[in-house]
């Protein structure tokens, strides 16, 4: 018994190595496992109002019942609709300017430092002045996620770009290319992976900010049944909200994931 | 085919001022010829490389190819980096007929080019395989077939062969000979390893440091191009010679720093 354990552990602190898959599956299933039970052995063994904290049970019959009641599936639409909005506009306009940044030093220079500003404004400081231009409509939250997004993802499929080698470049015009060619051939085929990622990390923001945009001016969206549950000490409603919200995250943030592997294999570290 | 560098001069500005980096190079390179271009770092080897290239202009002087002024980097000259400079995610195929598909030329001709390319470096099996997969003198074959689909009036190399061990650049240096035996390629390729330049070349070109200038010009008659002739007396001469002029600039260089 001592021995098997001792060997499931083996490789545990192998400095920057791949572990043995039956320790990374294990790993991998007491990462979420260990928390759920420790939640459970509190609610169940710890008298705890459940008007503070909720049992596993309690959350999950909250979940049926806000599944059933339909009101779930209809706020979860309503704020995946405003990220995806919100988060397409600001990818559309952010990539080819990260892109011409990371290519012309000359764009670089014009938009760097302005960009660089606007990205250490938190975007939920923008609230009051989007309320007052744009009123509380879906337009305020769109473009607060628009705000949050679009600078941190020019300037990180800038810092992408800037890694194509010169000498790449330099390859590329000795056989005959022109420079439009390069960057439609050469410079971007190079950054996709890398601007996949870096819309990837920023989706992750785009999804906090739909939350944020929602507690202030709305009447569906996963963060307004949030702020909503809150008001009436509806605690495992509350639950149910963050729940969702970080599977649904975290499943879009596998599939940018999978959508790198598939379409730029060759820039896995595997062979 | 006919290359000519004439009275080039390159300086760079730098904070101290004017650095001289290359000071009245004046070289031929005719049709078939291999020449290797020796010089220690500082000898402004790359530097003149890259005008030749086009990458780069000369401050004074010029390089001509038959006859016609070098001014911007072009398909008839052919060009290998040390670093490699595959397009990771294309195939060794696509790779190959890559600058072919930059100058507008038909799928099928570029195909059929590229494939017989990669046939003269010995990879068609391995027409399907991704940069990544290939050792580095492998990356460096498909990197000369590339070059070599352009069909360029000379194959430029800058120390092609300065990231691969010992073992692959001394079978990188038999496929080289070979390959120049086999077409009528001309080859100008820059190097710091004197024993690769006279193994190699048919003529050399040893340069001086700071500023790079030409101090030898040297004609090489070895009896054969195999292993054995690194134990011939003759290769000793020529290597030890250049080995002396480096290492008398070497000097030279340190003092006028001191």
């Amino acid at each position: 018994m001592e021995k098997s354990k001792a060997n499931i552990l083996n490789g545990f602190w192998r400095l920057s190595e791949d572990i043995p898959k039956p320790l990374y599956i294990s790993l991998t299933i007491s990462s979420i496992a260990l928390p759920l039970i420790l939640w459970w052995l509190v609610t169940t063994i710890g008298n705890i109002d459940p008007k503070f904290l909720p049992s596993p049970a309690n959350v999950f019959q909250a979940f049926v019942r806000l599944w059933k009641s339909g009101d779930l599936v209809k706020d979860t639409i309503a704020s995946l609709w405003r990220v995806g909005f919100g988060f397409f506009f600001a990818a559309l306009f952010a990539i080819p300017i990260g892109i011409l940044m990371g290519s012309f030093a000359s764009i670089r220079a014009l938009f760097e430092p302005l960009f660089g500003l606007m990205r250490y404004m938190p975007a939920p400081a923008f609230i009051p002045l989007l309320i007052l231009y744009l009123g509380i409509g879906e337009e305020p939250k769109i473009t607060l996620i628009f705000i949050g997004v679009f600078f941190f993802n020019a300037l990180m499929v800038m810092d992408t770009v800037k890694f194509v080698s010169k000498d790449l470049i330099e390859s590329t015009y000795i056989l005959g290319g022109n420079p439009w060619q390069i960057l439609t051939q050469v410079i971007f085929p190079h950054s996709l992976p890398g601007i996949l990622d870096a819309c990837r990390i920023n989706l992750a923001a785009a999804w906090q900010l739909v939350i944020v945009s929602e507690l202030i001016a709305s009447t569906e969206g996963l963060g307004r049944r949030i702020s909503v549950a809150g008001r009436f000490l509806r605690t495992d409603e509350i639950f149910v909200g963050l729940i969702v919200i970080g599977i649904i995250g975290l499943s879009l943030d596998l599939f940018f994931q999978y959508l790198l592997r598939v379409s730029c294999n060759w820039a896995s570290q595997k062979r | 085919m006919f290359l000519q560098v004439s009275n080039l001069h390159k300086n760079f500005e730098t904070k101290n001022g004017k650095l001289a980096v290359l000071k009245d190079i004046n070289m031929t390179i005719v049709q078939e010829e291999f020449i290797c271009a020796v010089g220690a770092s500082g000898s402004g080897k790359s530097t003149l490389l890259r005008q030749i290239a086009g990458l780069d202009k000369p401050c004074f002087g010029e390089v001509r190819i038959d006859g016609k002024t070098i001014t911007a980097p072009g398909p008839d000259r052919g060009m290998v980096f040390q670093h490699y400079t595959l397009y990771p995610w294309l195939n060794v195929q696509e790779n190959t007929e890559f600058g072919l598909k930059l100058q507008g030329i038909s799928k099928k001709e570029r195909k059929e080019k590229a494939s017989y390319y990669l046939s003269v470096v010995g990879l068609t099996n391995f027409a399907k395989s991704l940069p990544k997969e290939l050792s580095g003198g492998m990356k460096q074959r498909v990197a000369i077939a590339r070059a070599l689909t352009s069909e360029p009036k000379v194959l430029l190399m800058d120390e092609p062969f300065g990231a691969l061990d010992i073992h692959t650049k001394e079978s990188m240096h038999e496929f080289m000979l070979d390959l120049w035996q086999r077409t009528n390629l001309t080859i100008f390729m820059i190097t710091h390893d004197v024993e690769e330049a006279v193994f190699l070349s048919n003529r050399i070109y040893a340069l001086g440091a700071r500023p790079g200038t030409v101090r030898k010009e040297m004609t090489i008659n070895l009896p054969e191009r195999t292993a054995h002739v690194k134990r011939h007396s003759q290769f000793h001469d020529y290597r030890d010679e250049l080995m002396e002029l480096m290492r008398l600039h070497g000097k030279e260089a340190l003092t006028m720093v001191a």
